[in-house]
């Protein structure tokens, strides 16, 4: 019963909690690795290091054009900030299995995931790819982005950055 | 947007002073969690104005709007959503009527071996070639399943996974209008590598299968149809050092449907799926053969309604304008399907690779149709196919190059190349346009960005397409500028330079601002759309031409 409660009473004060939420965890659902193997995104890990989660497509182009701009830059961010990049493709049946030939071609250095079923997606309320999140060290949503501009890359830096460092970021739903 | 910041001290004191008056067993408990509401936006709105001469109609309402609500709790191994919906009224296109509710909600809970969904679901068997249900929000496509769902995972690499249901029908926003046929489907994943770990085996293999059943009563006064039909489907799956092959095949009884003329032939579908993939080269070729293999929850369903299965399409899915006036949608009653893809990337530090190295993707693919042979004998069976009997002339044909090239830190471009080839029947039905003759298409696009300062970019877009078939050809410019994060600006301008018709020869002329704030995006457009067929994962819809402002705004918390 006592889970009812607090179900009933967080719609309640829907208002209060989303907006006061702490930073939420990564939720648990089973993703395909490239060779097709179920694996839970609750192991992704990067031992301690900020993780950035990439929701795209093979035939999204603005995801293409943010991912290939950070593959230009992503040994330098490596290097400084020990941060690792997860891509979890969406692509359904019809491109699912083009995903690896499709990263290896692009020569992108990223760790693939498949969301085939579309659940990580559903999980993390993810609407329109691409959508771009960064976890900290405990593994913590600190921001997420929808949508890619050029440029967007570098505001993305700057937050994996301050990750990196320990600062304590202000979620971007918290800003001004 | 008014914020009101939640001292969580205060409603755990809340929560708590609640539960004491509820329950005495749980004053025991000293921390309480109450666990975590997330979710999502869209509200899509649309201003129309009567525009004769590019075909707009006049819409009564002048503005339709579609929107949804996701709401998501999550707490431990428990998990709860509901989306609202509403349609007031909707908007031009979608096969859907107006007006509102919850279509969707639902409850589940996970533990390490099992699973359970009670409510509305979505679930995929295999590559979907027997039981695929997801939802596409920009096409209004939406064929979740409201049932109950079991998954379990007894032993390490095992999973069987159980549903019972009924279908989401896409005309309506109510969780009471569910198809009238009744889904049972189980569906079992093996992989054996993970089963016998100590083997050390090389190849990775899975092995999987499914079953699926539908239930509709027979009313029909004349025909007898039967009442249960089934489908099913085996697969493996074999991967060693970058090599991948996945080889499905399946097999429907006994389903005579308005989409296949109330034949009784038995249906059937063969996917092969080959790919190699290593550092700087990705190669994929796949085969498909399918034969009356329409699947739906309802047999006298038409349209994108109720499709119970999913037979992916060998083609390319383009983005760029100009080449979505040549989309491709499978076949289901039958078609023999090829493509290849190769993507190669060119070193940095080489003469073509140039500074940063240079990117090349490669795609080419065919689409026939069966050899069908009336079957004179029983004429209730529909035809004969031979299995690599294939049509002279193909239904389709798609072979494109695309380059994409970084010139320096500050300019960056890509030139596509494509040709398509239509049967004139094909593309009547695909496009809804009109042709007296097969058409064939050249379609030339380059894409440029120049970074003006640290976070500005230029970007520009010029496409052409020539053909020689009714609506003839275009041209398009595209000028796009962004300030990272959160502005852009972009007008285009699609000019039906070749029409036949000289009155007909328009400019579609379009501008969009946008807005990033947080995790909220606006969007702002206003201008002449053209007819033509929007797609998005695997289905098409066609969109009507229409005139006016577009809203969107979407959101995540």
């Amino acid at each position: 019963m006592k889970s009812i409660y607090a179900f009933l009473f967080t719609v309640l004060c829907l208002n209060i909690v989303v907006f006061g939420q702490t930073d939420r965890e990564l939720p648990n659902v089973m993703v395909k690795n490239l060779e097709g193997e179920n694996i839970e995104t609750g192991t992704f890990d990067n031992e301690g290091g900020p993780i950035i989660i990439s929701f795209w497509a093979t035939w999204c182009k603005p995801c293409i054009l943010e991912l290939r701009a950070i593959a230009e830059e992503y040994e330098d961010w490596q290097e400084e900030t020990g941060v690792k990049l997860i891509a979890i493709s969406i692509d359904d049946t019809r491109n699912a299995h083009k995903v690896a030939p499709f990263v290896s071609g692009k020569d992108w250095d990223y760790e693939v995931y498949i969301d085939e079923n579309g659940d990580f997606k559903r999980a993390l309320n993810v609407g329109n790819v691409p959508h771009t999140f960064v976890l900290n060290a405990d593994k913590q949503i600190v921001w997420q982005h929808n949508s890619y501009s050029p440029g967007d890359e570098e505001e993305l830096y700057e937050v994996v950055r301050a990750v990196a460092e320990g600062v304590e970021i202000e979620r971007n739903d918290e800003q001004e | 947007m008014v914020r009101t910041k939640c001292d969580i001290g205060s409603i755990r004191f809340i929560l708590y002073a609640l539960m004491l008056l509820f329950s005495q067993k749980l004053t025991a408990q000293t921390k309480v969690d109450p666990g975590d509401i997330s979710g999502n936006f869209q509200m899509d709105a649309q201003y129309y104005r009567e525009d004769t001469l590019i075909g707009a109609p006049d819409f009564p309402e002048n503005v339709g709007s579609n929107s949804f609500l996701n709401l998501l709790y999550t707490r431990n191994k428990f998990q709860a959503g509901i989306r609202y919906e509403a349609y007031l009224p909707v908007q031009q296109g979608f096969l859907r009527t107006t007006g509102s509710g919850l279509p969707y909600r639902y409850a589940k809970w996970t533990d390490t071996k099992f699973e359970l969904t009670a409510g509305t679901f979505y679930e995929q068997f295999g590559s979907g070639m027997v039981l695929r249900s997801y939802e596409e929000w920009g096409l209004g496509f939406d064929n979740s399943i409201d049932g109950f769902r079991g998954k379990v995972r007894p032993y390490e690499g095992v999973e069987l996974t159980g549903l019972v249901g009924r279908q989401r029908n896409a005309f309506s926003n109510r969780v009471e209008n569910l198809s009238a046929g009744l889904i049972r489907g189980f569906d079992a994943n093996w992989n054996i590598n993970e089963t016998f770990d100590s083997l050390n085996i090389k190849t990775r293999i899975r092995i999987g299968g499914s079953f699926v059943s539908r239930y509709q009563k027979d009313e029909d006064p004349i025909q007898n149809y039967p009442e249960n039909v089934a489908a099913m489907a085996a697969r493996v799956n074999l991967n060693r050092k970058g090599f991948n092959l996945f080889v499905e095949v399946a097999k429907k009884i006994n389903d005579p449907s308005t989409v296949n003329n109330i034949i009784y032939k038995d249906g059937s579908g063969v996917l092969v799926q080959g790919s190699y993939a290593r550092k700087g080269l990705g190669i994929s070729v796949q085969a498909k053969r399918i034969d009356n293999m329409d699947f739906r929850s309802d047999r006298t369903a038409t349209f994108n309604n109720l499709n119970l299965n999913f037979l992916p399409p060998q083609t390319k899915q383009h983005t760029y304008r100009l080449a979505t006036l040549f989309p491709y949608a499978t076949q289901p009653l039958g078609e023999w399907a090829g493509q290849v893809e190769v993507a190669y990337k060119i070193k940095k530090g080489t003469r073509l690779g140039g500074k940063y190295g240079t990117s090349l993707t490669f795609n080419w693919s065919r689409i026939h149709g069966l050899d069908k042979v009336p079957n004179l004998n029983m004429p209730s069976e529909g035809y004969d196919a031979d299995f690599f009997g294939i049509s002279e002339k193909p239904f389709f044909q798609d072979i494109n190059l695309e380059i994409y090239h970084k010139f320096s830190k500050h300019f960056k471009a890509t030139l596509s190349f494509l040709y398509f080839n239509y049967d004139e029947v094909l593309f009547k039905q695909l496009t809804g346009f009109q042709t007296t003759e097969d058409v064939t298409a050249h379609v030339q696009i380059l894409d440029m960005s120049y970074k003006v300062k640290k976070k500005q970019t230029l970007r520009m877009e010029l496409q052409h397409a020539y053909t020689q078939q009714e609506f003839g050809s275009w041209a398009m410019a595209l000028i796009e500028y962004s300030i990272a994060p959160r502005y852009f600006i972009a007008i285009f301008d699609e000019y039906n330079y070749g029409n036949e018709d000289e009155d007909l020869r328009l400019h579609y002329f379009s501008g969009t601002a946008g807005v990033n704030y947080k995790t909220y995006r606006f969007q702002l457009g206003y201008g002449r759309q053209r007819a033509g067929v929007l797609c998005v994962g695997g289905v098409c819809r066609i969109v009507p031409a229409s005139n006016g402002v577009i809203l969107s705004v979407v959101g995540s918390f």
